[in-house]
């Protein structure tokens, strides 16, 4: 029996600025099951980084205001819970790896001091145990001399070594659920695939949860279980890996799918590509916000917003097309379904 | 001579001099040849020297030793007169669409300044006719060209570097990582723009990219950089299905690819370590510190590029 971890239900989250009001967040319902991997993917800007930031309550209040949402860790409801409170479920029920590592340790003090403080910020421990206890962190995330590691500054360091430093620190407390914000981004490919080597082998061992938050859908597909795909700030479309990948439903995901070039397979003509550009969110769409580049919009998607729909079992979608007044039955461009017919089509 | 060698780029070599004593030597020995018409993709991880290859191809670097060929013309020793013809004929795209176009000048000015350093248009109408067209060709309107910069999004200014290095009709461009910054959906469009072009225009590209997967895309050829020097290259189909260095093997399989069942199944050897720096490089080979199959004969000897089949280039001792 799976058991829902964590869940969102309805989250809005708005910037107050000078020119008005962004709706970064736009009504994001998930949930987080014990021990799985969900996968965010988007483009910048759709306000994946918003919402894991808005959960753990990273965000600076004001400019951000959470309007509306409940979220639920382990059967706490945390919406309204004050920041001395959240304290206690920050690094303990759940902890973040940044992107951008050079930003995110702090370049004046050694690495070691910072993990025994964020050690000792949450569990009641003396100052030796503290330090056994981030040695023995440092040396699992696999870096080479752990006793020198331990007293050198961040920026001596290589962006992966920081990296894994970010995943010993946030790994600290043995959260319940990692968040991972883009964590191989910065990095190069072989750098890359160390890192989520490591990430794989720390989850088969603590049995944590992982939100991964990514635009590479080459890392979704390797280290997903479920995935979730975000555009200006709603989930379009959420499933199973397997689902997501073969047998996908909204155009959206169809577009992302289609402009990656395969590296497995020889070039067939041009890539898929999306026209223009995401929407504005200080003023986003009444309808649906994908509609504007949609190649199979109707009248009704930009006049009102499309409700989530279950097609089968942990397959949601926000399309019109998938109505049941909906008039059109269309083949998807990408996915099995879509190979399968053009080789019955090839064969007779 | 096969084809029409449009560039080629012989024994180049560039060093840096960091600090009192210290020389880095980003690129080392390197020669490629690139057909006309044809796309030469240089990967390779950040740091390895691919930009400046780049740099020093279109002169923006001086080169230590080694020369680029332009038609049988070396780049580096042309009399004064012929310098803005050479100019001319080689652009670049940049990789950062927000740094590499002046935000005081509109996208008009930006686009025209070629125009008039070079002389192509006699009068202002004509220049503007130009504009315009140049503008359309890269999927912009007309009415773009007296906005600024600033109010373009990063694909739409990518389009305008690529409509700037279009405008005196250039017959190679360089592609410095022109698609890195961009989104996915942004990527495919910029890149189905530079293959529509490269088929109108008959252009030749220098495609240096991180990205395997856009190389294999785009290219016709692929030339494989570690630490400042070619490891491997040759015809991008022979470089993806059969690579043959250690190095390129790793690499490929390194890109994690969007298809779960293939990567479920997918047995991965991960390069171990990191790249060393350039001013502690290990003896003879680059990679054989982090190389599985590192024998002695790699710590003394450096391997040189040779051809092992039919244009397909490697350098290590052990293939």
């Amino acid at each position: 029996m799976t058991r829902k971890l964590l869940e969102v239900k309805d989250l809005h989250v708005s910037f107050m600025t000078y020119a008005g009001e962004v709706q970064a967040v736009r009504g994001v319902d998930l949930h987080v099951n014990a021990g799985e991997t969900l996968a965010i993917v988007g483009e910048s800007g759709c306000g994946k980084s918003v919402t894991v930031q808005a959960i753990m309550r990273l965000l600076p209040e004001p400019p951000a205001v959470i309007k509306k949402g409940s979220i639920c860790f382990d059967g706490d409801e945390l919406a309204g819970k004050s920041d001395k409170e959240m304290e206690n479920y920050r690094g303990n029920a759940f902890s973040m790896i940044f992107q951008d590592s050079m930003t995110a340790l702090n370049p004046t003090m050694k690495v070691g001091k910072q993990l025994v403080e964020a050690i000792k910020a949450h569990q009641k421990i003396s100052s030796e145990a503290a330090k056994q206890s981030a040695l023995q962190l440092l040396d699992k995330v696999g870096l080479p001399n752990p006793k020198l590691t331990y007293r050198t500054f961040p920026h001596t360091l290589s962006g992966g070594m920081r990296q894994r430093i970010m995943i010993a620190m946030a790994l600290s407390c043995n959260p319940g659920v990692l968040f991972a914000d883009e964590p191989t981004t910065a990095l190069d490919v072989t750098m890359q695939a160390q890192i989520l080597d490591l990430m794989a082998n720390i989850k088969q061992e603590r049995q944590n949860s992982i939100v991964l938050i990514t635009h590479d859908l080459g890392v979704v597909a390797k280290m997903a279980d479920r995935v979730a795909v975000m555009y200006a700030g709603q989930i379009i479309e959420e499933g199973d890996k397997e689902e997501i990948y073969y047998n996908p439903k909204h155009p959206y995901t169809w577009g992302l799918l289609g402009s990656m070039p395969n590296l497995i397979q020889e070039r067939k003509g041009m890539l898929m590509s999306i026209a223009g550009s995401p929407p504005d969110l200080f003023s986003p769409p009444v309808g649906c916000a994908f509609a504007p580049r949609c190649d199979y919009g109707m009248k009704i998607c930009v006049k009102q917003p499309p409700s989530n729909q279950h097609l089968t079992i942990g397959h949601k979608i926000r399309c019109w097309l998938y109505h049941e007044q909906s008039p059109r039955k269309i083949k998807p461009p990408v996915g099995r379904n879509k190979s399968r017919q053009d080789e019955e089509g090839g064969t007779t | 001579m096969k084809k029409h060698e449009l560039i080629q780029v012989k024994n180049l070599t560039k060093t840096f001099h960091v600090g009192k004593k210290q020389v880095i030597r980003a690129v080392d020995d390197v020669s490629f040849v690139i057909a006309k018409g044809e796309t030469l993709g240089l990967v390779g991880e950040s740091g390895c020297g691919k930009t400046t290859v780049g740099r020093t191809m279109i002169r923006l670097y001086q080169p230590d030793s080694g020369e680029v060929l332009f038609k049988g013309e070396n780049v580096h020793q042309v009399s004064k007169s012929q310098n803005k013809r050479i100019t001319r004929c080689m652009q670049m795209i940049y990789q950062d669409p927000y740094a590499s176009l002046n935000p005081f000048f509109t996208v008009g000015e930006i686009i025209s300044e070629g125009l008039e350093i070079h002389a192509l248009c006699r009068t202002k109408k004509e220049k503007q006719q130009r504009v315009y067209e140049l503008l359309e060709m890269v999927g912009l309107h007309r009415s773009h060209i007296n906005r600024f910069p600033h109010e373009f999004s990063g694909g739409q200014r990518q389009r305008v570097g690529i409509a700037r290095s279009l405008a005196v009709n250039p017959e190679f461009i360089i592609c410095d990582e022109a698609i890195s910054a961009l989104d996915v959906s942004i990527q495919a469009q910029i890149v189905n723009l530079l293959i529509e072009l490269q088929r109108k225009l008959e252009l030749t590209y220098l495609f240096i990219a991180h990205d395997l997967a856009m190389v294999r895309h785009i290219s016709d050829h692929t030339a494989v950089m570690y630490l400042g020097s070619l490891v491997e290259s040759g015809q991008t189909e022979d470089v993806y299905n059969e690579p043959l260095h250690p190095y390129t093997r790793g690499l490929i399989e390194a890109v994690p690819v969007a298809d779960p069942e293939y990567e479920a199944a997918r047995s991965q050897r991960i390069i171990k370590g990191e790249i060393p720096n350039f001013t502690d490089l290990p003896s003879g080979c680059r990679f054989r510190s982090r190389c599985d199959l590192a024998t002695e004969r790699c710590a003394v000897e450096k391997p040189l590029l040779r051809d092992v089949r039919e244009s397909h280039y490697v350098a290590c001792h052990n293939i």
